[in-house]
């Protein structure tokens, strides 16, 4: 919204700094987003062109004489649209104008051009700096007064306005005119309305009903007739420019300018073209159609308010006029509208034809019925005086609703104390309601508090606020207009109730610092995605599609995703470009997994991939790249620090690569197995699909799995044995298809056994064909005593017949 | 052997510091400590040798002999240490490091830097007693919106330009969301208990928006909500400035302004002092000239969204607030553009 002092000053004073005032309607909820000044000329005065010659030496040169009032100049001037009798914009020598040769605002000098002396400007737009034209001079309206120093007759301050949906007021110069006043002390002066009215009533002349109380409360009308229809004066033309809007012709001109003046949108039929003289206000009929203004030809919906003749709809309430009933050239009765149309419909009408229009801007934040008759009068004379005509005597004022109550509002100390924590004396308050142009009236109905109304005021709220309905709002206004600053500053002493952290997101930021900690970089991915990248990793089920925005931004962004990998791996593809590795890299986020008819399951999941070179490129380091262990170590550290004992089992799964993938589980856990996750190396293919190079080994946990398996009791402290360890390292042969870690577990869980730790894997030509040699140094302890070797070898060789037994396993020999 | 002299002391003492006094390792020093004063030594043999002297001589002798023993082994003792120095300064000069040649590097790992704040934030507020609580990213549309005061046809709508989720109730609305911020969890954590509230709720939120330097289509906000008997605006202004001042600085002054949430009656935005050039405005780049930075949106809790809950809006009062964790990082950290948070480049990830 731009708000030109200019026309701002037509209501109120305006007498402080433009940034300050700026200042003081951004800290009172008007924000301002820039302050524009226009002007700023110094010897640029309102001139008249007296007479127009030929420049003896150049024939697109003209010699002028200037006159402003008194003394006369003459000027040399290249413009083709100079003539004389014209108001124009003269720079005496010394004007402070844009060059357009040096790009500059410089003085101007006294030049000699062609052999003759020129003593100033008429300047162009460009000149001036109001715009960009530079192909002619600016024509002045007749009536600007001779003289005038241009800074005084076109200099303006415009404030823009950034406004928040409550504010609908200020969308108006009268709204921020009462804003100013409350802020600097002023008072508003609204425009007095008076127009002569001849021949028969309107309400002789036209018929106007609604069928659709529900969504047009009060319709008014006016008629003129015997109107010229042509181009506005030209204060009107620069009212409406200045405030960003397009003049159009004299009696549209005048409905937007009240409709900026006083924010109601008002809309002129052309009399004669409305069938029997008959307006009706209803729902669209099926299949019902109206080309509206904009030359569109549409389809209506029996949602649509329209408003009709006795045959056809003739506008969209409140949105746009219809093409059949346009005034024009030639127009000589005009029907004017101002109404009250419901806002919540309005929306709904102007967003399915993807119409938002100023009127809609408007209505659908739902405009006060008392504006409809104020704003119609205004409009009604100002017609009248800028297109000439009779006003038939009267208005047509349908209003269902006449007889409701006054708007207002019950104010309290008591509830304006409970709300700031603060006092404030009830003048003050009444001072502030009447700076805002609030009626108020002592007690009255008593606060919400159900105090008795001592303390209280019965508030009514103005025809042109629509944001204040309850008490609270009252106390906004107080406060607003007071200052934040005046409430005081207090810790909360209320009591802190008591809280559990949530377990589940408290595990997540656990596992986050864990990785972290074993050198895994956190990254956060989108978690909208497109189709072809969860084909990309084999997990489209067209079974079960993913859930899908409605409107997405883009096909990238479309659907939510049911698994972290996609985007991990295409992450770890972008930072491949970068360098070598290593990539370490995890996310912890939710995956969505639909359900019918509700919400989806959100699961948190966190996969981690490496990739690379395992070490950074070092002077002491060779180029080992990530595979399957580092994986399967980063996943294991982590689950044996919050207490898990994980079984890791050969698995298939599309997303790893044959025979190296695994399933993690949960072994020992009174719900039996749990699946927690898998490790494994990405498949060749994947990795081709996102191009990315070299071996990726994987991991995923899902934490609330995970969540489940976690030892509930808190950890017990073992005591430390005094006694010492007897170590044994042992060399065993078994079939290959037995895994290393049923080995392991066998020797792990053997009695006296405390620590097992394999350290070679061999497979070669001293072993027997289909056999491998698997070495483990085992510790031996007990916490009592120290064991004797006859202990240690006598468990020792238990341990060696279980495995015989288990596992077909001998002593390497 | 003849017997020992004065004069054979003498040289049989000279002839060995001569011949230390030549010698380079702990092996011949040991040779020559047996040598002339082991068992079988040659001062050792002098001394044994002194029964064949009369009584003076053997008294003088002796004295002698003593004397040439303990300073042989004093020499020796000296010999060895100045052997012992000069080993190990060979062995430092051979394994001497080039120190200044580049570490081993450990695994470096590190949270996402909006983990990294919004976990700064939920600290500064924990301190303060607020819990911490999530909430589904996908919502209803009920308490997206309607539950916060914000009924369907509502112009406050355009607020939050929403990503619906494709899926169609039997009316053919679309109920459901990817929520547009973590206010939702106001309703819904009220409606699971009795007042005092005070938490916090990090989390994503997603808005049809195009993105720039400055605007996400999808972000984490942290919003809190305070809600007992007798709690006021003052003490929402205390418990902001609070924790302004942790995040940015004991120094920093808080301001306050009128603004529009339709949850919340009163609604403002605060704004600290711009801590790149401590409130004074002139040409800095952080505040665009104003001194002042906004930094979150708050309230006192409209009376519609404590009546909707069942909450008795005239017994009690609450606050509620809204921040942006990336907002307050690229102003901590100077980070220019928004887009650099879920691009996820190592580069710059790694910076934090």
């Amino acid at each position: 919204m731009k708000v030109p002092f200019s026309w701002l000053r037509q209501y109120v004073e305006v007498d402080i700094d433009p940034h300050e005032l700026a200042h003081r309607l951004t800290m009172a909820g008007v924000e301002v987003g820039e302050v524009e000044e226009i002007g700023g000329w110094s010897e640029v005065y309102v001139g008249l062109v007296t007479r127009v010659g030929p420049h003896p030496n150049a024939d697109r040169l003209r010699l002028c004489t200037v006159s402003t009032g008194g003394d006369e100049t003459q000027v040399v001037c290249g413009a083709p649209n100079v003539a004389e009798g014209q108001k124009i914009c003269f720079g005496r020598v010394g004007a402070n104008l844009y060059n357009t040769h040096s790009g500059r605002r410089e003085a101007l000098a006294a030049a000699t051009i062609r052999g003759v002396e020129s003593q100033g400007m008429i300047c162009s737009e460009l000149e001036l700096g109001l715009g960009d034209d530079h192909s002619g001079i600016v024509v002045l309206p007749d009536e600007a007064p001779l003289g005038k120093p241009l800074n005084e007759y076109l200099g303006d301050t415009i404030l823009d306005l950034e406004l928040t949906p409550n504010r609908l007021d200020c969308l108006s110069m009268l709204g921020v005119a009462h804003e100013v006043a409350a802020l600097t002390g002023g008072r508003v002066t609204e425009p007095a309305v008076h127009y002569e009215t001849a021949g028969a009533p309107i309400d002789q002349r036209v018929s106007i009903s609604i069928a659709d109380p529900d969504l047009c409360r009060r319709y008014t009308a006016s008629l003129i007739e015997g109107v010229r229809i042509g181009p506005s004066p030209g204060w009107l033309q620069d009212r409406l420019a200045r405030a960003g809007l397009r003049p159009i012709n004299n009696v549209v001109d005048v409905t937007n300018f009240v409709m900026l003046e006083y924010n109601q949108p008002l809309h002129a039929f052309d009399m004669d073209r409305v069938k029997d003289a008959t307006v009706i206000v209803r729902r669209a009929k099926p299949g019902e159609t109206l080309t509206t203004l904009d030359g569109v030809e549409r389809r209506l919906a029996t949602s649509n308010l329209v408003i009709a003749d006795s045959r056809d709809p003739i506008g969209l309430g409140g949105v746009i006029g219809g093409a059949n009933s346009e005034i024009k050239e030639g127009t000589t009765a005009v029907l004017l509208e101002s109404a009250t149309f419901d806002g919540p419909n309005n929306r709904a009408t102007a967003g399915s034809l993807e119409l938002r229009t100023e009127a809609t801007l408007r209505f659908e934040k739902g405009l006060r019925t008392e504006l409809a008759p104020i704003a119609l009068r205004r409009a009604t004379a100002l017609i009248q005086q800028v297109a000439g005509g009779t006003i038939a005597p009267g208005i047509i004022d349908v209003f269902p609703e006449a007889d409701a109550p006054a708007l207002t509002a019950p104010f309290t100390a008591a509830r304006l104390r409970q709300v700031l924590g603060m006092d404030f004396d009830l003048d003050t308050v009444k001072g502030i309601f009447d700076s805002l142009g609030f009626p108020w009236e002592s007690g009255g109905s008593g606060g919400s508090d159900g105090s008795d109304g001592s303390d209280g005021l019965t508030v009514t709220v103005p025809y042109w606020r629509n944001d204040v309905s309850i008490e609270e709002d009252l106390v906004e206004e107080v406060i607003r207009i007071a200052g934040y600053e005046t409430v005081p500053t207090a810790m909360l002493s209320t009591p802190i109730p008591f809280q559990t952290p949530s377990p589940g997101p408290a595990l997540r930021e656990q596992v986050k610092d864990l990785l972290s900690a074993v050198g895994m970089q956190e990254v956060i991915n989108y978690p909208l995605v497109a189709l072809q990248e969860l084909e990309r990793v084999g997990e489209l089920d067209p079974q079960q599609p993913p859930m899908a925005v409605a409107n997405p931004m883009s096909a990238s962004h479309q659907y939510l995703r049911p698994t972290l990998h996609a985007s991990i791996l295409g992450t770890l593809a972008a930072n491949q470009g970068h360098g070598a590795g290593p990539f370490r890299f995890f996310e912890a986020g939710r995956v969505f997994l639909p359900r019918s008819g509700d919400l989806p399951e959100e699961v948190e999941m966190v996969t981690g991939v490496l990739a690379g070179r395992r070490q950074e490129t070092s002077w002491l380091t060779g180029g080992e790249s990530f595979d399957f262990f580092d994986a399967k170590g980063v996943a294991d550290s982590v689950l044996q620090r919050l207490g898990v004992l994980p079984v890791y089992e050969p698995a298939t799964n599309a997303l790893f690569h044959p025979g190296r993938c695994a399933v993690i589980k949960a072994g020992e856990t009174k719900a039996g197995e749990i699946e927690l996750g898998f490790v494994g190396e990405v498949h060749g293919d994947i990795r081709g699909r996102f191009g990315l190079e070299g071996a990726v080994a994987a991991f995923e946990l899902d934490l609330a799995r995970l969540l489940a398996v976690i030892p509930e009791s808190d950890r017990q402290f073992t005591a430390l044995s005094r006694y010492p360890a007897a170590t044994r390292d042992l060399a065993l042969v078994v079939p290959n298809d037995v895994p290393g870690g049923r080995v392991n577990d066998i020797i792990r869980r053997h009695r006296l056994v405390e620590r097992v730790e394999l350290f070679d894997v061999y497979a070669g030509d001293s072993l027997p064909e289909g056999f491998k040699s698997l070495a483990f140094h085992v510790c031996f302890r007990a916490a009592d005593r120290t064991l004797t070797n006859e202990e240690v070898n006598r468990s020792l060789d238990g341990l060696l017949r279980t495995l015989e037994r288990e596992v077909n396993a001998s002593l390497r020999g | 052997m003849s017997a020992p002299t004065p004069q054979s002391i003498e040289d049989l003492t000279a002839g060995a510091v001569a011949e230390l006094a030549a010698l380079e390792t702990a092996e011949s020093l040991e040779e020559w400590r047996v040598a002339y004063l082991g068992r079988r030594g040659r001062l050792t043999s002098v001394l044994r040798n002194l029964a064949g002297l009369d009584l003076e001589d053997r008294r003088r002798v002796g004295a002698l002999a003593n004397q040439a023993k303990s300073d042989l082994e004093q020499r020796l003792e000296e010999r060895s240490t100045q052997l012992r120095e000069v080993a190990l300064r060979e062995a430092a000069e051979q394994g001497r490091l080039d120190v200044t040649l580049p570490g081993r590097p450990p695994a470096g790992g590190r949270l996402h830097p909006t983990t990294q704040i919004v976990r700064e934030i939920c600290a500064a507020f924990g301190a303060m007693g607020f819990g911490i609580v999530e909430g589904p990213e996908v919502e209803w549309d009920h308490y997206n919106f309607e539950m916060l005061n914000i009924p369907k046809g509502h112009p406050a709508r355009d607020m939050w330009n929403t990503l619906w989720v494709d899926y169609q109730d039997e009316a053919g609305e679309y109920p459901m969301l990817l929520r547009t911020h973590t206010s939702p969890m106001q309703a819904r954590v009220m409606e699971g208990r009795e007042p005092p509230i005070r938490v916090i709720v990090p989390g994503k939120c997603y808005r049809y928006e195009a993105t720039d330097a400055t605007h996400e289509w999808h972000f984490y906000q942290v919003e809190g909500l305070a809600v007992d008997e007798g709690i006021t605006f003052a003490n929402l202004k205390g418990t902001l400035y609070e924790f302004a001042r942790r995040l940015f600085g004991e120094e920093r002054r808080v301001r306050f302004r009128c603004d529009y949430f339709p949850f919340v009656e009163p609604g403002v935005d605060m704004s600290i002092d711009c801590f790149a050039c401590d409130g004074q405005g002139q040409g800095c780049r952080v505040c665009r000239d104003s001194g002042w930075i906004e930094i979150m949106g708050a309230g006192m809790v409209h009376p519609n969204v404590l009546a909707g809950v069942g909450y008795d809006p005239r017994k009690y009062t609450g606050f509620a607030f809204g921040l942006g964790p990336e907002r307050i990082a690229m102003l901590k950290y100077g980070i220019d553009d928004i887009r650099h948070f879920y691009s996820n480049d190592l580069r710059f990830l790694q910076q934090f």
